[in-house]
Formats: C-alpha cells, structure tokens, sequence
C-alpha cells in the first residue's frame, strides 16, 4: 500500500504534529497494519511512544523499564493485527495492554524485592529525564526538578487503580467511559475513584498547592 | 440540595466541563451554598495546575529502531500458516483427530473380547444337536409320549436336512 510522504509541523509550543497521522484515524490506521502495511504501524508507533513511554513511566518510576514495557505493548499490538477488530477506540485498547503490562510489572518488582531484602530502596530513577525548559539556571533547575520529583511521588504512592486513573484522565485527557474500560469499573466507580485519588493528592501536596498560589500572587498572575 | 458526598461524584466531571448542564447546575448549587466544598473545589483547580508541572519525558532515540528490529525478528507465517490461520484451531484440530483416532481403535478391542465370549458360549452347541447324546439323555426318558402314533415312534430322526412330512401309507 502507497502512503503519501508524512509531513512533520510544528506547533507554537514546538510540538511536532505527523499530519499523516492525524488524517488518518488510529482504528483506519490499525486497519491497514492488520492488511499487512507496515508504514501504518510507524505512523501508530510515531504518535503513541510518547505519551506510552511517559505513561509508563509515570506508573514504574523507572525510564528503562518504562521503554522496555513500551516496546512489548507495542510487540503486542503488532502480533495480534490480524485479530484486531474496531470494537473499541485503539487507544483503549492501547491503554488498557499498557496498563495491565504496568501492573505486572509492579507487581513483579515488589515480589523480587520481598526476595532480597525487605528495606531494599525501591529501584527508581535518581533524576527526571529531560526538562523543557533549558534556559533555566542551576538552582532553579533543582527547585523544579525537586517539585518534580514531589509530585512524581505522591502519584506513585495514589493505589494503583487510582494512580492509572489520575494518569489516564489528567495527562491522556481521556473520557470517562474510556477509562472505566480500560479499569474494568463502571463510570459512577471510576468517578468516585478519580475523587479519592484528587484528594488524596490535594492533602499530599498541599505546600506546593499553597506554594504556587503564593508565586502568582507575587508575580501578578491570577490563580 | 444534594449532600457533599453525593456531588463528590459529579465535583471531577464539573472541573473538567464534561458534566452535563443539569449535573453542572446541580453542582453549582452546591457549591454557593457550602464553604467547605467550594474551598475544595477551588483546591483541585490549582492541583491540576501542580499536577502539570511535571515534564515530559522522551523515548531514547533508539527506541523506533528497537522496536522494528523486533518486529522483523518475528516468526513469518509461511503457507501452512495460511492453511491453518490459528494456532488453537491447530491445537484443537490436532487434538480432534487423536481423539478420533483413539476412539477408533478402543471398539475394535472390544469386539475381539465379545467374540471370544460368544465362542465360548456356543460352541458346546452341537452336542445338542447329536442324536445320540439326545437318545441317551434319562430326563428325555420320562416326557409323556402318549400323542405321538406308533409308526412314528419307530422312526429315526432324518439329520440330513432332506426330511419328508411323514404321511400314511
């Protein structure tokens, strides 16, 4: 199958957009990998390693093995094309192998550390990866990658379910009904879920809730 | 008005403006009227604005390039994969036939046992038939023979197969 050449934009915050993609939508695109076109599965590849990676990694706390499940959810969804059926939206189904792959993993961590010791310090990266901005100075680089790491933490602490859902919904923008899928709960339990899991963050991160208030107060800005 | 727990339910999908107008509404009557609710509301709002000051990480540049070298590592279906498309239709079509099989051979051995036993209870059956182990036999000795005339009394069984209604002469 023929593809026209992909053409790459960039948006006002350097954001860059596969036009290809975009035009065409996940489940035509799955479709077409299912019939045997590669190039589709790239296009798919190209839009979701980002927001799988960083969803993986928001859920293991580890980048290396945040790459490594996304590359088997990806193996995942190539091996089984010739059975993909459009019931669901792709990215449902994306998730939810995302998801279940996370869990294992956890799951998998903590029986392995139970194996060595006890107090064994949990395998987690020192240092976020990259940070946007650049122009930063050293001592501001460490305030932000402090708060960084504060609120990386109290998401890691939320209950898995409850971690998947505050992921899902507040950095994927998912819908409800999406999401209760992918947690096999209904919408009413998911939003009593996503309630819990928000005040628990509320009160775990209440200076920094309280703190940013304060430095828009300082600069000018409206909260 | 509705209670605090209840609109903790719809408070998220108010936020996030995917509530409908009536649950918006709802919501919205609530939270004029109670402080606790509103100052919570209020706190989700900059918590979501925290929650977004964490950056992004990005894949390793190897990433694509594993991936693919993966996928090219992966098992091509040659023709026998077209003739049988999945592997548990494989399995199970596999495990059809050695059942068939198996079903096949276990009547036939048990045939050959009821043939023995069919042998074994006829095959005293011609003795029977002899005319002299009959004529001998004491308990034939003692049935009434008051019906049967006298010329045919007399007259021996013909065992060839070749005998004639006896008639009168």
């Amino acid at each position: 199958m023929e593809h026209t050449q992909t053409l790459q934009l960039y948006g006002t915050a350097g954001v860059r957009y596969n036009v290809e993609a975009m035009t065409r939508s996940d489940v035509q695109l799955m479709l077409d990998v299912k019939a045997g076109d590669e190039a589709s599965f790239n296009l798919l590849l190209q839009k979701y390693r980002t927001p799988l990676v960083n969803f993986l990694y928001r859920m293991v706390r580890n980048t290396a093995q945040a790459e490594d499940l996304a590359q088997e959810v990806f193996l995942r969804v190539y091996r089984a094309r010739k059975q993909y059926s459009p019931s669901a939206k792709f990215t449902t189904w994306l998730f939810r192998i995302a998801t279940n792959l996370a869990l294992n993993s956890l799951r998998d961590n903590r029986y392995r550390q139970m194996d060595v010791s006890i107090d064994a310090p949990v395998e987690e990266d020192a240092a976020p990866l990259q940070l946007r901005s650049r122009e930063l100075r050293v001592d501001e680089q460490m305030m932000e990658r402090d708060r960084s790491e504060f609120i990386r933490r109290a998401i890691a602490a939320l209950p898995e379910k409850q971690r998947v859902a505050v992921l899902l919904h507040k950095y994927e923008e998912m819908d409800y009904g999406e999401i209760a899928k992918i947690l096999e709960c209904s919408e009413s339990a998911l939003k009593s879920l996503l309630f819990r899991a928000y005040e628990t963050l509320r009160v775990q991160l209440a200076p920094l809730v309280s703190q940013s208030v304060a430095n828009r107060a300082r600069e000018g800005r409206p909260s | 008005m509705k209670k605090c727990e209840e609109v903790s339910k719809q408070l998220i999908a108010y936020l996030d403006r995917r509530a409908n107008s009536a649950e918006r509404h709802e919501v919205e009557e609530h939270l004029a009227a109670c402080s606790a609710c509103h100052e919570r509301a209020e706190d989700f709002r900059k918590l979501w604005g925290v929650l977004d000051e964490v950056p992004l990480v990005e894949p390793s540049l190897g990433f694509d390039a594993r991936i693919r070298a993966r996928i090219a590592e992966e098992p091509r279906r040659g023709w026998l994969g077209w003739l049988v498309p999945q592997p548990r239709l494989a399995f199970a079509m596999a495990l059809l036939l050695a059942l068939s099989v198996w079903m096949a051979k276990l009547p036939r051995e048990a045939n050959v046992a009821g043939n023995e036993q069919d042998f074994e209870a006829i095959k005293d059956l011609g003795v029977l038939e002899n005319y002299d182990v009959l004529s001998k036999f004491d308990a034939l000795s003692e049935v009434p023979v008051e019906a049967v005339p006298a010329d045919q009394q007399a007259q021996p069984v013909n065992q060839g197969g070749d005998q004639q209604p006896a008639t009168e002469e």
